[in-house]
């Protein structure tokens, strides 16, 4: 699926894509792709790194093998609803979405394996939360650009979102309940019976430590508490694949250290694959299994944290070791500071930033 | 940043967790997922109201002064044919749809509060089609309607209205706001869709609010107004909403089957088009 050559294709066929897009990260040969679409289903917590990263342009050269990042638990839940088991949690084939004039998402190829914590990584504009937002079914794809376990999400949209746990990057608890109806609505509104709400409501409080401040309005939350609160919302339907949209932005360091180490207990407990964008890359280093550098809309290269930044110092020729930050610059090119992504986009994460704080 | 939460308990989410999060609820069969979605909206409806009810009574100030000024001081000019009724009882179910009107319209704005709190976005990504969301926000608006309804009719009884109280006619007086208030959420929801900004749908919902009540039937009867504004006023819900108020409360004549007719109508194409501009608020 992750095929490198359909990739190319999609970068040289299209109208948007103007000479902003063809910088040297182009124009290595691509690595990686072939093998990648199914997996042989069962990691049992360990990931053999290295086949399926797509490393376009700058990344040359073998990638170590590196397996010991230990993923906890094993698989998440029995196949059900059609979804496929073997199936790769997140699989993108060229996806694509313009808004307007503007390509946000421009031929992007993306492969989440199930049970990995996977970090998609960028800049604000680089077209994260718009590639999330495909995926996630809340803007329309053609077919076959997208699929969740095997399901397409423009032809089984009902489906998928029911394998998601999605929490978006804006502050989405309502304010004027509490902790706990905020929860018991999500439980509602993905059909679980009555008789079993409560224990699972309880259940998923208790999960993010905020069993003790259930009872209170949300509005009387901080910022950590809010987000963990949105946690235990998207994990009450027990979700195959928990996507999250910049979950710390705007956060402390205590609290973003807080609500990573929630994400990491949940997903030790149940297995469940974690998608997540940030543009924290310490965040990404320390949590994800993977990761996949995105710029201007497309991956410029994907693979373990430790396999990126050893890639790199080997084609520096050692020296000091490079962190994932160093890998962005280097594969992003530069330009990087001066366009911070569009004004939307910045007033949502600003907006998002003062309401947490 | 306010306050630093405290570091939770590290067992707080390990093996003991394992059990009901690991498995995901069965699907309901697809028949009973929109009343079980209504059924939700209206729940969180009931429960923010529950925990916070200054709207209530800051809502209730309006219908009051409507019918203590201007409603005792048409009753003592005595210049609106009112068919042999004292002005204030005429003038009381016109307020009752006019004060749940302007409820129903203002949700929808609150609906693109919730698209910019994110609150929509996560809804939208729930196994809920889009027309069982929205008809699920059209009836929470309904639940708020009803009780201010039910705070209008205390006001009017206190006032010396003369109103009906049978059940049944009650429940007809439910049902009525209930599909108005559906109609005029959806409305509102509607032009949230298209104009997709809090501050232009501030503007339209209050350059419509205003001509909807003027051009009804709720201050004066139609027969009074000029023939363009009766065009007007037989396209607009609200009168009929009126009339079956009128109808269901005071027992003056009214055409009940027509009246409930238009509303359902009313009430289902408004979900109709509601849902089917939902999906560009999520951009």
């Amino acid at each position: 699926m992750t095929d490198a050559d359909g990739v190319r294709d999609h970068a040289t066929g299209t109208a948007h894509d103007g000479p902003a897009h063809d910088g040297p990260a182009h124009d290595g040969p691509a690595h990686g792709g072939g093998h990648c679409g199914r997996h042989s289903g069962r990691h049992s917590g360990r990931h053999s790194g290295g086949h399926c990263g797509r490393h376009s342009g700058g990344l040359d050269g073998e990638v170590s093998r590196y397996g010991g990042r230990d993923g906890g638990a094993g698989h998440g839940g029995a196949p059900e609803s059609g979804a496929d088991a073997e199936a790769a949690a997140v699989s993108c084939t060229g996806l694509r979405y313009s808004f307007g004039e503007s390509t946000a998402v421009d031929g992007l190829d993306l492969t989440v394996r199930s049970g990995e914590v996977f970090g998609l990584l960028g800049p604000n504009g680089a077209g994260k939360t718009t590639a999330i937002r495909c995926i996630t079914t809340l803007l329309p794809v053609p077919k076959g650009m997208a699929r969740v376990f095997g399901l397409d999400v423009a032809a089984d949209r009902m489906r998928v979102r029911r394998l998601l746990g999605y929490v978006p990057q804006q502050l989405s608890a309502d304010s004027g309940l509490t902790g706990r109806e905020n929860v018991s609505l999500f439980a509602r509104v993905f059909d679980v019976p009555r008789r079993e709400r409560r224990a699972r409501v309880d259940q998923a409080l208790e999960a993010v430590g905020l069993a003790d401040a259930a009872d209170r309005l949300a509005k009387t939350y901080s910022g950590g508490m809010v987000r963990r609160l949105e946690l235990a919302q998207a994990l009450v339907s027990a979700p195959r694949l928990l996507i999250l949209d910049e979950p710390t932005i705007g956060l402390d360091p205590i609290a973003r250290t807080v609500v990573w180490e929630h994400i990491m207990a949940v997903r030790a407990a149940t297995g469940m694959t974690v998608l997540v964008t940030t543009h924290y890359m310490d965040e990404a280093d320390q949590y994800c299994d993977r990761v996949a550098l995105m710029h201007k809309g497309r991956v410029r290269a994907s693979g373990t944290p430790r396999e990126l930044t050893d890639d790199l110092r080997a084609r520096r020729g050692g020296g000091p070791a490079p962190t994932l930050e160093d890998v962005f610059r280097d594969v992003a090119g530069s330009g990087l500071n001066e366009e911070g992504g569009e004004f939307r986009d910045v007033r949502r994460t600003r907006t998002t930033a003062s309401r947490v704080g | 940043m306010s306050a630093v939460p405290a570091p939770p308990p590290p067992a707080s989410a390990d093996g003991s967790l394992a059990a009901p999060l690991a498995a995901p609820p069965k699907d309901r069969p697809a028949w009973r997922v929109v009343p079980a979605r209504l059924a939700a909206m209206c729940v969180v409806e009931l429960q923010k109201l529950r925990h916070d009810r200054t709207e209530l009574y800051t809502r209730a100030v309006q219908p009051a002064l409507w019918l203590l000024v201007f409603g005792e001081t048409f009753t003592r000019i005595n210049v609106i044919p009112t068919g042999g009724i004292p002005y204030r009882d005429y003038l009381a179910p016109g307020i009752i749809a006019q004060s749940t009107m302007f409820i129903a319209i203002f949700y929808g704005i609150h609906i693109i509060w919730e698209r910019d709190s994110g609150v929509l976005t996560k809804l939208l990504v729930t196994p809920t089609p889009r027309a069982a969301l929205v008809a699920g926000k059209a009836f929470a608006a309904g639940v708020k309607a009803i009780v201010q309804a039910a705070v209008v009719v205390v006001i009017a009884a206190l006032l010396g209205v003369h109103l009906g109280w049978h059940p049944l006619r009650l429940l007809g007086v439910v049902v009525t706001v209930l599909l108005g208030s559906a109609f005029f959420a959806c409305l509102s929801v509607t032009i949230a869709g298209i104009v997709r900004t809090r501050d232009r749908l501030m503007g339209f919902g209050q350059a419509i609010t205003m001509p909807l009540f003027f051009a009804s039937n709720a201050l004066y009867p139609t027969t009074t107004m000029p023939d363009w504004l009766q065009v007007v006023s037989a396209v607009n819900p609200l009168s009929y909403e009126v009339d079956a108020l009128r109808g269901l409360l005071l027992g003056v004549p009214a055409h009940l089957p027509l009246d409930f007719a238009v509303l359902a109508v009313a009430a289902a194409a408004g979900i109709t088009a509601a849902a089917a501009l939902l999906g560009r608020l999520a951009r």
